[in-house]
């Protein structure tokens, strides 16, 4: 049986506090009513259920647990999560996963602007549509887009791999498509399979960086 | 940062609630703007009578303007006086009222600006009792210009018109200068004056409010999302990276539009309501 925390009689900071020092290992939040920072910074391997929408930073720097957002999400859900797994049924406003080292991330919904901006190392599936700039400057993990990815997708890429079935407007400086070899459809095949999705992997595409910007160059490395 | 809350009524049945509702939903983007507050209403009895021209003021005092201005009737709201009468009211305040700042102006629309806690300045509007069809209202965290009842937004710079922004216009100066050369005339050096200008300019030009703010994202620089009303219209604007934020609900009843989802959840019905984010660079307008 889950414990029933109920953010109209609680405030947030003691939910969390509650979190960090958990006495369960199940937890259901009601009315988060766009509250900011619901569940972040959780340490222990936890089920956290949240009945409605949540504003920013919910499930911010995740370490272990499982957090179920089941509405929308603000700015920032998943934002520098290191482990774990943080799912929206709903959409996700924009940088969604940002800075993010590792774990899971799966929004089920669209997810706006800047969805893993500077990724370092989280794996992000989103069932619907990603907004413009989205894995910019990404350094590391798997960005999976089952629907369309706006503008400039990938700009300023460093090793962080996209995966798109749908239609890209447009790639972002640097940012290529690139082929995909078997190892591909295999690691993009364990990552639908891990956030639950039918979708075929041989109809994604992959992109990439091409690696060109300065600071690729090693002719560039001893400028400054 | 700063705060952005709108409701457009669709259903004549909430317009009795217009104040309350808005008064929640600017409660609830206080940590946004916690340094002043402004509101824009249309439609209210008391601030707005039928057929009576309006003009909202800073810089002046009821008796004063009664005293000043014949036939007029003024009311206080915090650190706004806001006046109706039946005619050419514009005119005979800048002859007799000279020292008072046009907050605003229309047949319809009374705008109320002053600077502190948001949620006090609403009480001391007297928002809640406010009823009507239309209201926009804005909390500052100030960046541009000084914390001033002036500087607060919405900015009203034309008849029944209010812009409110979150962000900031790098090439505002730039504009003004240009909008100055064509006898445009400015109240302060804030950038947010620059863009209600701008669009009051293009309106009285003869473009519509779609074309005002898809020429508007043509010329100026910097992020914005604007939130801009007429006697007719509610409409939506985000710039082209598009970091500052905004969400748009819209029910059969009504369309809402704040910088966050929390100004939402107090609406009646929302739990039903078409939730999106504006997309970059695109004009969404709705119409009475």
């Amino acid at each position: 049986m889950a414990t029933l925390i109920d953010l109209v009689q609680t405030p947030v900071r003691e939910l969390n506090q509650a979190l960090h020092a958990p006495e369960a290992t199940s937890w259901r939040i009601l009315n988060p009513r766009g509250a900011h920072a619901v569940a972040c910074g959780i340490r222990e391997d936890l089920a956290v259920d949240i009945e409605g929408h949540v504003g920013y930073y919910c499930a911010g720097m995740n370490q272990r647990a499982t957090v179920t957002v089941h509405g929308n999400a603000g700015t920032g859900v998943g934002e520098n999560m290191m482990s774990g797994t943080v799912r929206v049924h709903g959409n996700a406003s924009q940088s969604a996963g940002a800075t993010a080292r590792g774990g899971l991330l799966v929004i089920d919904g669209d997810a706006s602007a800047r969805c893993g901006i500077s990724m370092k190392g989280v794996d992000i599936v989103v069932g619907g549509n990603v907004g413009h700039m989205s894995a910019f400057m990404g350094q590391a993990g798997r960005l999976v887009v089952c629907g369309d990815a706006g503008d400039a997708l990938g700009d300023s890429l460093y090793e962080a791999r996209i995966y798109v079935r749908g239609t890209v407007k447009s790639l972002g400086a640097d940012c290529v498509e690139k082929e995909m070899w078997p190892e591909h459809l295999a690691e993009l095949a364990e990552l639908l399979k891990a956030a639950e999705r039918d979708e075929d992997p041989a109809d994604f595409r992959r992109y990439g960086s091409a690696r060109e910007l300065y600071h690729f160059k090693v002719d560039n490395t001893t400028v400054y | 940062m700063c705060g952005i809350v709108g409701l457009h009524l669709r259903e004549p049945s909430l317009e009795p609630r217009l104040g309350e509702l808005l008064a929640a939903m600017l409660g609830q983007v206080v940590e946004r703007g916690p340094d002043s507050a402004g509101v824009a209403v249309y439609g209210d009895p008391r601030l707005s009578p039928p057929g009576r021209e309006v003009v909202s003021l800073l810089g002046g005092t009821p008796a004063e303007a009664e005293a000043a201005l014949p036939g007029a009737v003024a009311v206080q709201a915090d650190a706004t006086t806001v006046v109706h009468a039946d005619t050419d009211l514009l005119a005979a305040v800048a002859d007799a009222l000279p020292h008072a700042t046009v907050i605003g102006s229309g047949m319809d629309m009374a705008v109320l600006k002053g600077t502190g806690n948001p949620v006090e300045l609403a009480q001391s509007f007297g928002l809640a009792s406010v009823t009507g069809w239309q209201g926009v209202g804005h909390t500052r965290m100030a960046t541009e210009s000084a914390v001033t009842p002036e500087g607060a937004h919405p900015f009203s710079v034309g008849p029944g018109q209010c812009l409110v922004h979150n962000g900031s216009f790098a090439n505002h100066a730039t504009i003004r200068r240009e909008l100055r050369a064509q006898g445009v005339r400015f109240d302060s050096e804030n950038d947010s004056e620059v863009g209600a200008r701008f669009i009051a300019h293009q309106l009285e030009q003869g473009a519509d409010l779609e074309k005002a703010l898809r020429l508007l994202c043509e010329r100026f620089d910097g992020f914005y999302t604007l939130l801009v009303s007429t006697s007719d219209s509610f409409a939506v604007v985000r710039d082209a990276i598009a970091c500052k934020p905004a969400l748009v609900a819209e029910t059969d009843a009504w369309v809402a539009m704040a910088s966050e989802y929390r100004a939402l959840d107090v609406l009646p019905g929302i739990e039903n309501s078409r939730i999106f984010e504006p997309e970059p660079e695109e004009v969404y307008v709705w119409r009475r």
